[in-house]
């Protein structure tokens, strides 16, 4: 029972890597991590402490090519024998674990939100996270993406050995002409902590206080489709039905009133905070704690009782 | 230009959504279908815009039965030339994605079109998996697209940001909001889908490779706890000590 998990190691080692690859330890016992580009052969070898017995990385890949990473993650399946590969369930494992499936003949099970229980079907969000599904794979070799945080890495100590491998990438028909990065330091969909807001913020140059609250937290920051929409913040922040869909520990939303296509993007959140000066938004519904108040006037206010929490923590 | 766009129907986003059986079916009672809103909004509307700034014809295709014609007259009274309906129950993504494989290949297409996942498996897997059985380039999440002669050039999401990249024909493509705006069919269309060919083809013999055997709903929230505005130390306290997030 060989496990092969697939990390993205471009920006350093996030930890949605390091959730997949708990996830793989806790799934079978010989762990191999499969990754590509120039990461620190020291820097790959630390996943040994997370459950990785060997590392093999693919140099000749740079990029993000769906083409490219699928040779290259088929050939490393078949050098050790997996019958369960991982991802993380991120832009490159919707493009990547469809066409190894194709590839490998292995059932993708998509949006994973839990290890697999004794029966062997694993938890996935159906329906936009209002419902789970349990699903059962029906080839020998399975390939399961894990929802962003989803599981806690577990780190043990000890090491991995890295290797180069070889791959047989072959070449690329897409040419990346331009690549732009958002200035977010915390990619949303990996945020623990997110402070949102919506239309009830009245323009643009007041989101000052959602961010001086999002810093005093350590958390990342979106908004609502309105608010994406009419340009007062970058579409990459809009988290909902058709933007981001968020998992975090906690999603504080400040002036959204919580429409149905929201919620759907959010509703996988563990604890909901919500302030708003209708005590009739919907929101409070799907909340656990609730503000009735003047966003205005909550926000600096909640900021300050944050960074004497933290005062007094440290 | 032939372009396929691959359709797939899911329930309204206002829908109950209940399980019958012993939980292990969607309970279909009372529930209105649509036209999978990223397929829809992006692929078919994007599809159309292509056709009429270069010529060409644009066919949609989905995996589904009798049933599932409303959806597809609605394809077609937004502008779509003719079906195809792959007369089968989509059993799984799987199996969805080589019943139009299998059809995209005995036609040839320049371009495949899908929208970036269904809002109802939210799975993201049938434009990978036809474009790897066609052998051909997947651009996924794409958010932009525009077509000079036989290059493709997109804009797309990646992890950690935007690309913008260019591919040549023949690819498949998923596509995300930002592509293109929602058309609503008016009545000279809705007249027109009547007549439109519909194709039904018998499905070629595949095995799923995966089975939903049941579904959950989530716990009931409790009841949300109502704090003071004027008392953040508070909701601090319970982040912190209650549901021991911060």
């Amino acid at each position: 029972m060989s496990t092969l998990v697939y990390i993205n190691s471009s920006n350093g080692l996030h930890k949605s890597a390091l959730e997949v690859v708990t996830y793989g330890k806790k799934t079978g016992d010989n762990v191999t991590v499969i990754t590509t580009g120039n990461a620190d052969a020291s820097l790959l070898a630390t996943l040994g402490s997370y459950g990785a017995s060997k590392v093999l990385v693919d140099r000749s890949v740079s990029g993000q090519d769906a083409q490219q990473l699928t040779r290259v993650i088929a050939s490393a399946a078949e050098s050790i024998g997996a019958t369960t590969i991982v991802f993380s369930h991120d832009l490159i494992a919707k493009a990547v674990a469809p066409r190894l499936s194709v590839r490998l003949k292995a059932g993708l099970i998509s949006g994973a939100i839990a290890l697999p229980s004794a029966d062997g079907t694993v938890n996935v969000n159906v329906f936009s996270g209002k419902a789970f599904g349990a699903v059962k794979v029906n080839s020998t070799v399975k390939i399961i993406s894990l929802l962003p945080n989803s599981i806690q890495p577990e780190a043990a100590g000890g090491s991995a050995e890295v290797s180069e491998f070889n791959g047989n990438a072959g070449s690329t028909s897409v040419k990346v002409l331009n690549t732009k990065k958002p200035e977010g330091e915390i990619p949303l969909p990996e945020a623990e902590l997110v402070v949102s807001a919506g239309r009830g913020l009245k323009g643009p140059e007041n989101w000052g206080m959602v961010e001086e609250l999002a810093t005093a937290l350590g958390a990342a920051t979106a908004c609502s489709r309105p608010v994406a929409d009419i340009g007062w913040r970058p579409h990459h922040e809009h988290v909902g039905q058709t933007g981001v869909a968020i998992r975090p520990n906690l999603y504080i939303a400040a002036g959204i009133s919580g429409a149905i296509q929201h919620l759907a993007g959010v509703n996988g959140s563990k604890v909901i905070v919500v302030i708003n000066t209708d005590s009739e938004a919907p929101f409070f519904k799907a909340a656990d704690y609730g503000i009735i108040g003047d966003a205005f006037e909550v926000l600096p206010r909640l900021t300050e009782a944050v960074k004497k929490f933290k005062a007094a923590s440290h | 230009m032939k372009i396929l766009v691959s359709i797939s129907k899911s329930p309204d986003t206002t829908s109950k959504i209940a399980f019958t059986d012993n939980n292990t079916k969607f309970d279909e009672n009372g529930v209105q279908y649509i036209v999978n809103p990223y397929d829809e909004w992006y692929a078919l509307v994007r599809a159309l815009e292509i056709k009429e700034t270069i010529g060409g014809n644009v066919t949609i295709i989905t995996v589904g039965n009798a049933a599932d014609e409303a959806i597809i007259r609605k394809a077609l009274a937004i502008g779509a030339d003719d079906a195809v309906r792959i007369d089968a129950d989509p059993t799984d993504a799987y199996y969805t994605a080589m019943q139009i494989a299998d059809y995209a290949k005995a036609n040839g297409f320049d371009l495949v079109l899908t929208g970036k996942e269904t809002i109802n498996y939210n799975g993201s897997q049938v434009g990978g998996m036809i474009a790897e059985s066609l052998d051909l380039p997947f651009i996924s999440q794409a958010t932009k697209l525009d077509i000079n002669g036989s290059t493709l050039t997109l804009e797309r999401e990646i992890v950690g940001g935007l690309e913008v990249v260019e591919v040549a024909l023949p690819a498949v493509v998923s596509c995300a909001k930002g592509m293109a705006e929602q058309r609503i069919p008016n009545m000279r269309g809705i007249m027109a889908a009547r007549t439109k060919p519909l194709q039904i083809v018998a499905p070629i013999a595949v095995d799923s490779m995966t089975t939903y055997v049941s579904y959950t709903m989530p716990n009931a929230k409790s009841a949300c706890k109502m704090i003071d505005p004027t008392n953040m130390d508070e909701l601090v306290e319970l982040l912190h000590n209650e549901a021991k997030v911060i």
